[in-house]
């Protein structure tokens, strides 16, 4: 059969069982939009970009299916830069088809030109520039392959536009064949066996579970493991999910802003079981001191994170899902009271709290303890990055997988809104809420338009506290209190800036508001912001101060 | 410590960029390089020789590997090799010193290339050592230019870098 290049690309997407395609048309793309106009394949026209990759992410976060985009050559593509890197430091399996000038104008600095291939090699798993049409079938089948296989990442294909108009011969490979790509999935047995003896001498013991637990599939495994050897589990920003929050063996988050039990765990066991995750600097802390009495046992499927900032005892390179699967048939079930007991007395000395008086201004805390009370859990969260992003992992207690949506490697600040869009449209009969903070909602607001156009019913929660606070908060703490450039006393009003945009805008300026606006949110149907007017200086904590070993912790007023 | 990494990449377009792109964003360095097409002609071998600890070493190792173009990586050093490297040098040479000069170049298996009044061309392939002996030498008649390809090197004996790959 033949076909032309744009077309190829829409045959792909059907054989990838693609439904969805977040994008933004332009000259380069033209050809490929043409193609698209007569598919079944549902295409969401955002107001941005970035606002369009990171929809296909928060896509691809709740349903575990690619995500895909097409943005236009140059400025289109450059604008959903941020987006990709966003993806790749989560790894988050994306397909982007950026638009290129013909071929016979690349290098000459042609109109809306921009290398992309150079530009994305840093920030994504893999990226294609197609010079033949001849080899397209062929990357498109490895595009998909490699963003979603081993340890998931986004992929681009930048897509001239003579390539989109050329006819060949189209048969789309049953089979990939990448020399230079194998995945490790099976664990070596070697080492599970030394992880099980490991933890079947470990007296305070500890299983640090990140994203990969979430992405493999593997939280009712690491359940059954937790339950059957009682161990306690700490989980990163985005392992949230990936153990039940309200189990007695929860510890919370660990790292900057975990909860005081689960890191003074973490500094006094003696065995770390890290499961897909990655050691990162916000968990770790002063890297010298981190695990220092404990014996590091180190699940990853990318043998890269084995060793980079950590050096594990217990190396095991391999599919979460599989390593735990091959684990559990080793392990003995065990119990670990004491150390249970020590733990409970870490919780007693520091809980998490914050106290909302009845006629005093709102609390940040409150207003997500709330919407977490509300929905009962059962909302999916999409968050913004800042202070709320760590409340939020503070006080709503996610209980499943893929109900928490957020930036966590590349922190990007304007990824929930467009992210909360592209994980409603993943989860159509779910209720979800963006908790956003005032500054991070002002970075791509332009995409509440793309929720009223769709009726896309998200509910966006602003914090509002007239401030960049997390910014805030390092000033106060470490910066003598000297607030350089955090004011944000001069932002619009959102309840009319969302009915601006033909949505339903909600403030609550009372605590005694906060649960009733909540309520009507929800029963509102369609995109809705609410104004939460929160106290103004309010911090996260506890907090370890940057550099210091997570034992060391501040704790607040 | 010094490594001669031997890295077969497919032969795309853009594979050159990646590896070296690599070594610049996560602060390895790059001490000599050298890029040539294999039997396959599908399949270049990059020749790296990187100065690393064990630990950043082993990330190199790591990091090249997710490349997906990279297909195999073989450390050298380990085992017994030999390695040599091209150097042509441009070197200021009058009639008053051009049979010192000659002397010198029979004296390392030298060639002389390129001959005009005023200087010649040498020709000079070797180890590190052997370079770096006949360019001190040569110095004292003043060096115009010099040109090295980078180091390149093989396995002794019948073993091939399948059998020599990093762990």
């Amino acid at each position: 059969m033949k076909l032309t290049g744009a077309q190829m690309v829409v045959e792909a997407l059907k054989r990838e069982n693609v439904e969805v395609v977040f994008g933004y048309p332009g000259g380069s793309v033209l050809n490929l939009y043409d193609v698209l106009y007569d598919s079944d394949i549902r295409h969401y026209l955002s107001r941005h970009e970035q606002g369009a990759v990171h929809a296909a992410d928060g896509y691809a976060r709740v349903t575990g299916k690619p995500g895909v985009v097409f943005t236009t050559s140059g400025p289109g593509a450059t604008n959903a830069v941020t987006g990709i890197a966003n993806a790749y430091m989560d790894s988050v399996p994306l397909v982007v088809f950026t638009g290129q000038v013909a071929t016979t104008l690349i290098g000459t600095d042609a109109f809306q030109e921009a290398d992309m291939f150079g530009i994305t090699l840093p920030i994504t798993k893999h990226n294609y520039l197609v010079t033949d049409i001849q080899e397209l079938p062929r990357i498109l089948k490895e595009a998909f392959y490699l963003a979603t296989s081993g340890r998931p990442g986004p992929v681009l294909i930048d897509l001239p536009k003579d390539i989109q108009q050329q006819q060949a011969e189209f048969v789309y490979p049953e089979e990939v064949n990448i020399p230079g790509y194998n995945p490790t999935y099976e664990g070596h047995p070697g080492q599970v066996n030394r992880a099980a003896k490991a933890i079947a001498r470990a007296k305070k013991p500890v299983i640090y579970a990140g994203g990969g637990v979430v992405s493999s599939g593997a939280h009712e495994l690491l359940l059954k493991l937790a339950e059957t050897t009682g161990i306690p589990v700490a989980t990163t920003l985005m392992g949230m999910g990936g153990f039940p929050s309200d189990h007695h063996l929860a510890l919370g988050m660990l790292g900057m802003h975990g909860t005081y039990w689960a890191n003074m765990a973490v500094h006094e066991a003696d065995l770390i079981m890290a499961i897909g995750a990655r050691f990162d600097d916000r968990v770790t802390g002063k890297l010298d001191v981190f695990g220092q009495n404990a014996k590091i046992v180190h699940i990853d499927i990318d043998p890269a994170e084995i060793g980079k900032n950590v050096k594990a005892d217990i190396p095991i390179v391999g599919d979460v899902k599989l390593v735990l699967t091959e684990l559990l048939k080793k392990v003995k079930p065990k119990e670990h009271k004491e150390w249970l007991a020590r733990i409970d007395e870490w919780k007693k000395e520091a809980p998490l709290r914050y106290n909302q008086a009845e006629d005093g201004e709102i609390l940040p805390q409150y207003v997500i303890e709330s919407i977490y009370n509300v929905t009962k859990g059962e909302a999916l969260i999409a968050t913004e990055v800042g202070q709320h992003q760590m409340w939020t992992a503070q006080y709503y207690r996610f209980k499943k997988p893929r109900s928490l949506i957020t930036s966590g490697g590349l922190g990007t600040m304007g990824f929930g809104l467009p992210a909360s869009i592209g994980l409603q449209i993943g989860a159509p009969d779910a209720t979800v809420f963006c908790i956003a903070g005032d500054g991070s909602f002002q970075m791509n607001l332009q995409e509440l338009a793309t929720a009223v156009a769709y009726k896309i019913p998200i509910k966006v929660a602003i914090i509002n506290n007239r401030y960049l606070g997390m910014v805030r908060q390092w000033q106060e703490l470490f910066f003598n209190k000297r607030y350089s450039s955090v004011d944000l006393q001069k932002s619009p009003d959102f309840v009319k800036l969302a009915e601006a945009f033909g949505a339903v805008g909600l403030r609550a300026e009372k605590p005694a508001e906060v649960i009733p606006t909540i309520e009507k949110a929800i029963a509102t149907p369609g995109p809705v912001v609410i104004d939460f007017r929160v106290r103004p200086e309010e911090n996260v904590f506890p907090m370890v101060p940057p550099n210091h070993a997570i034992s060391d912790m501040v704790r607040g007023e | 410590m010094k490594h001669i990494l031997a890295v077969l990449v497919e032969n795309k377009p853009g594979v050159l960029v990646r590896v070296a792109g690599l070594f610049a964003r996560r602060g390895f360095n790059i001490e000599s390089l050298a890029v040539g097409r294999t039997m396959d002609p599908g399949i270049s071998r990059m020749t790296i020789e990187v100065d690393a600890d064990e630990e950043t070493l082993e990330q190199i190792n790591k990091q090249l590997n997710k490349l997906v173009n990279v297909i195999k990586i073989s450390n050298l050093t380990q085992e017994p090799y030999v390695d040599r490297e091209l150097v042509l040098i441009k070197v200021n040479a009058p009639a008053s010193s051009r049979a010192e000069i000659q002397q010198i170049v029979e004296t390392f298996r030298a060639k002389i290339i390129d001959v005009s009044l005023q200087s010649l061309i040498i020709e000079v392939t070797g180890n590190e050592e052997k370079l770096e002996a006949i360019q001190s030498l040569l110095s004292h008649y003043g060096i115009l230019e010099m040109v090295r390809t980078g180091k390149i090197a093989l396995l002794r004996g019948s073993k091939t870098t399948k059998n020599g790959e990093v762990k």
